[in-house]
């Protein structure tokens, strides 16, 4: 059995999932849109799955729009909202450790004439709500700002960063990709004031394919995609039943033990730093109080790619740096004072609830024999 | 640092002796409602009720959002727990503010001092605190006429408290302590606001839905359920009651003067609404009528309507422009609902020249010609109840 530790890049499908997924591809495979009855039952179970989700984010159901995953959610909610506020207000801020999806499409904006502002962290590694306040203005239209980083955990200050942006110019949009926070940690839209969020299915033990965006009653986001108006028009394409229907289940399943999951994370999170402290070249890159869930640590002096494959042939899989940038040595964990060897060497490990001590004893184990045998 | 939600008491705060049971209704609408985020521990004094979260889980935010939408409230907030010593408001003022306080740029200090054995009066709170906290944060300047924060303080009777957020309630008086009455629910835009209304002036709502197949869908009905369940929101749990109007309907059109339609259908609606509200222990019936809006809704045809109403009939939009009562429904977010383009049963059968002026002779005449109380009976027996409560 391989000890799979890259749960920050996708998660196994639960029970609960495919089971859902199956049920709708035999049994409910109406079209949503049908007037008769298969289709209200195909409706149904789209909008019952809306509502759990709703639920867990303390949302209204009329304001979860499925799409295509979260990367189709952040496009959306900047190409959407700037398209919708931004024609005399042409300025978006993002933080700048932002996932692919935010930062490539907020570029490709930048591109298209609006002006993008990045805000860094400060020289201890941490995010200050008075730095993106500070660099919004009457000209910006959107603030975007992820909860939880991808590639080091790290949780940023979501909250009080919007709080205090609506205080001072509440016209001003806030969006929040939560796609690494979701499930792991409480989020809840009113807490963090955000008019716009982003979930994905494939990392809380759905199906792939599937994620959502939340709008916020009274808040306009111009279709990406347009067509036979599904979703209010939101997001136009048959809906995904089966994706949809798994999505739902699986968060359903996740809901009910969120708390007591934070725990075991938490505990299996200290235990892997224990394993690997005497290892003189193991530094620790994700900060302590950051998501228990994602571990990044650098074997400095050791390529992380070389050592991921040493890794992957004893049957560990981790990842070094985030999956989706496939390689390519990470900016974000430079803004965060991780660089020259000690980014090489970066290493995440991403675990579940479900990830056992012995893993992660294993994982030390394989990581003292890759330093022995392994070079440069 | 103790967070709690502070309740201000609307209308009903100038109630004389009776202002107990409002109180009491209140405080058990309040705790109903939140009851599904936690613990919590209310207690009320000074027409004002405290809500102390008992779980440092809980989220806030949420509860001001669900009390926000409770009536019988003028205000609310979400206040830090101070003890009643000038040095302790300081304190808790500048943790409990810190973050809002440092993003700020200009403020002022507000005071209220209920306890007037407080030594310091409410003036001096004002100046002493407001030069302490521009001390500590450089970036504020105080404006006290239009300040992004204002930073209030009230010392009550067991403690004090510190806030700096002041969110308006929904006002009204507590839902159920105006009796009952039963709602007639279209799908609409209209009959939702009606009912938002009058639930406002403490009245708890009952609803009724006429359907019928297959001139209309099931998803016609299914969005009034979920109109019923938008406005538990705001009025509390809400029994639904469906009546199947397929036969009537039929009767009507094949014994019946096409342009007498839609009036002769209303009074049989009401006619089998005041004999379900009469079961359900309903005094009135709700409508969303507006004057001369539709044919129906002319002084005429409410009058005709009107006559076989034997309890009284609230239409709180009576005198309401489309874009006033489009306001509120967007306000309690029932317009996206009822906008949904399936067909109700009201526009089945609509007469091409519906009369405009009808003579209440003239339509009980045409009522007359054919017996509809057999089906009438019918139609009571074989309507269906559902609840919807509150989530």
């Amino acid at each position: 059995m391989p000890v799979y530790l890259d749960n920050a890049a996708t998660t196994k499908p639960c029970a609960e999932a495919v089971e859902a997924a199956v049920r709708a591809m035999t049994e409910n495979y109406g079209n949503p849109s049908s007037l008769h009855r298969a289709g209200l039952d195909a409706q149904l179970a789209v909008d019952g799955a809306r509502k759990i989700i709703a639920d867990t984010i303390g949302a209204d159901p009329a304001c979860i729009y499925f799409t295509s995953g979260a990367t189709e959610s952040n496009n959306l909610a900047l190409r959407g909202a700037s398209a919708a506020y931004g024609r005399n207000r042409r300025k978006i801020v993002i933080s700048a450790v932002e996932h692919a999806s935010v930062e490539e499409t907020a570029a490709d904006l930048e591109k298209k004439g609006f002006e993008v502002v990045r805000v860094s962290p400060r020289e201890d590694g941490r995010f200050y709500p008075a730095d993106f306040v500070n660099v919004c203005g009457d000209d910006t239209c959107l603030i975007s700002c992820m909860l939880v980083n991808n590639e080091t955990g790290y949780i940023l200050p979501v909250k009080e960063t919007f709080s205090a942006v609506k205080r001072r110019f509440p016209h001003i949009i806030t969006h929040c990709d939560c796609v690494q926070g979701y499930m792991k940690l409480p989020v809840r839209v009113s807490a963090l004031n955000a008019d716009l969020v982003s979930l994905s299915a494939h990392k809380i033990h759905g199906v792939k394919g599937v994620g959502a965006i939340f709008i916020k009653k009274g808040v306009r986001v111009v279709p990406v995609v347009t067509g036979g108006k599904q979703e209010k028009g939101i997001r136009s394409g048959t809906e995904s039943v089966p994706l949809i229907a798994a999505f739902g289940a699986a968060a359903e399943k996740l809901s009910a033990t969120l708390d007591e999951r934070y725990k075991t994370a938490q505990s299996l999170k200290v235990h892997l730093l224990n394993a690997v402290s005497d290892i003189d070249c193991v530094e620790v890159n994700s900060p302590e109080d950051g998501s228990p869930y994602i571990i990044n640590i650098s074997v400095v002096g050791r390529r992380s790619e070389i050592m991921l494959h040493f890794l992957e042939s004893k049957g560990i899989y981790v990842s070094s740096g985030s999956a989706c940038s496939k390689g390519q040595q990470s900016g974000v964990l430079g803004q965060f004072g991780i660089r020259d060897k000690r980014a090489d060497g970066a290493l995440r490990i991403s675990i579940t609830a479900e990830t056992t001590e012995a893993e992660l004893d294993e994982l030390a184990a394989v990581l003292r024999e890759g330093i022995e045998k392994v070079r440069g | 640092m103790k967070e709690v939600v502070l309740v201000k008491y609307g209308e009903m705060a100038l109630k004389g002796l009776n202002k107990k049971t409002f109180e009491d209704m209140l405080t058990k609408n309040i705790k109903r409602r939140i009851k599904p985020l936690g613990s919590f521990v209310c207690t009320s004094a000074q027409s004002t009720l405290c809500i102390d979260p008992q779980d440092d889980s809980i989220d806030l935010s949420e509860v001001t959002e669900r009390v926000g939408k409770i009536f019988g409230i003028a205000a609310l907030c979400r206040a830090c727990v101070c003890d009643k010593t000038f040095e302790d408001i300081t304190a808790k003022s500048i943790e409990y503010l810190s973050d809002i306080l440092s993003c700020a740029r200009t403020f002022k200090v507000n005071a209220k001092r209920s306890d007037k054995a407080f030594p310091m009066k409410s003036p001096e709170i004002c100046r002493e605190l407001g030069g302490i906290l521009l001390d500590r944060f450089p970036n504020l300047s105080v404006d006290v006429n239009d300040p992004e924060i204002t930073v209030t303080v009230e010392v009550r009777d067991t403690n004090a408290y510190v806030h700096a957020e002041n969110i308006k309630g929904a006002g009204g008086l507590p839902v159920g302590s105006s009796g009952k009455a039963m709602l007639l629910l279209s799908g609409g835009i209209d009959s939702p606001v009606a009912g938002w209304m009058m639930a406002k002036r403490g009245i708890h709502i009952a609803a009724i839905h006429y359907v019928s197949p297959p001139y209309t869908s099931d998803r016609a009905q299914l969005k009034v359920e979920q109109l019923c369940q938008k406005l538990t929101d705001w009025c509390g749990g809400i029994a639904f009651y469906c009546v199947p109007f397929t036969e009537l309907q039929e009767a009507i059109k094949d014994n019946c003067p096409e342009e007498f339609f839609t009036i002769i259908m209303r009074r049989l609606m009401m006619e089998i609404a005041q004999r379900i509200a009469a079961k359900d222990g309903c005094l009135a019936l709700i409508t969303g009528e507006s004057v001369g809006q539709v044919a129906s809704q002319t002084m005429a045809a409410i009058a005709c309507t009107d006559a076989v109403c034997r309890i009284p009939v609230f239409r709180p939009c009576i005198g309401m422009d489309k874009t006033e009562i489009i306001e509120i429904a967007r306000k309690i977010d029932t317009f996206d609902i009822s906008t949904l383009p399936y067909e109700d049963c009201c526009t089945v059968f609509t007469p091409r020249h519906p009369k405009v002026r009808p003579r209440l002779e003239d339509i009980e005449k045409a009522q007359n010609s054919f017996d509809f109380e057999p089906l009438i009976q019918k139609a009571v027996e074989g309507t269906e109840m559902k609840t919807f409560n509150l989530e």
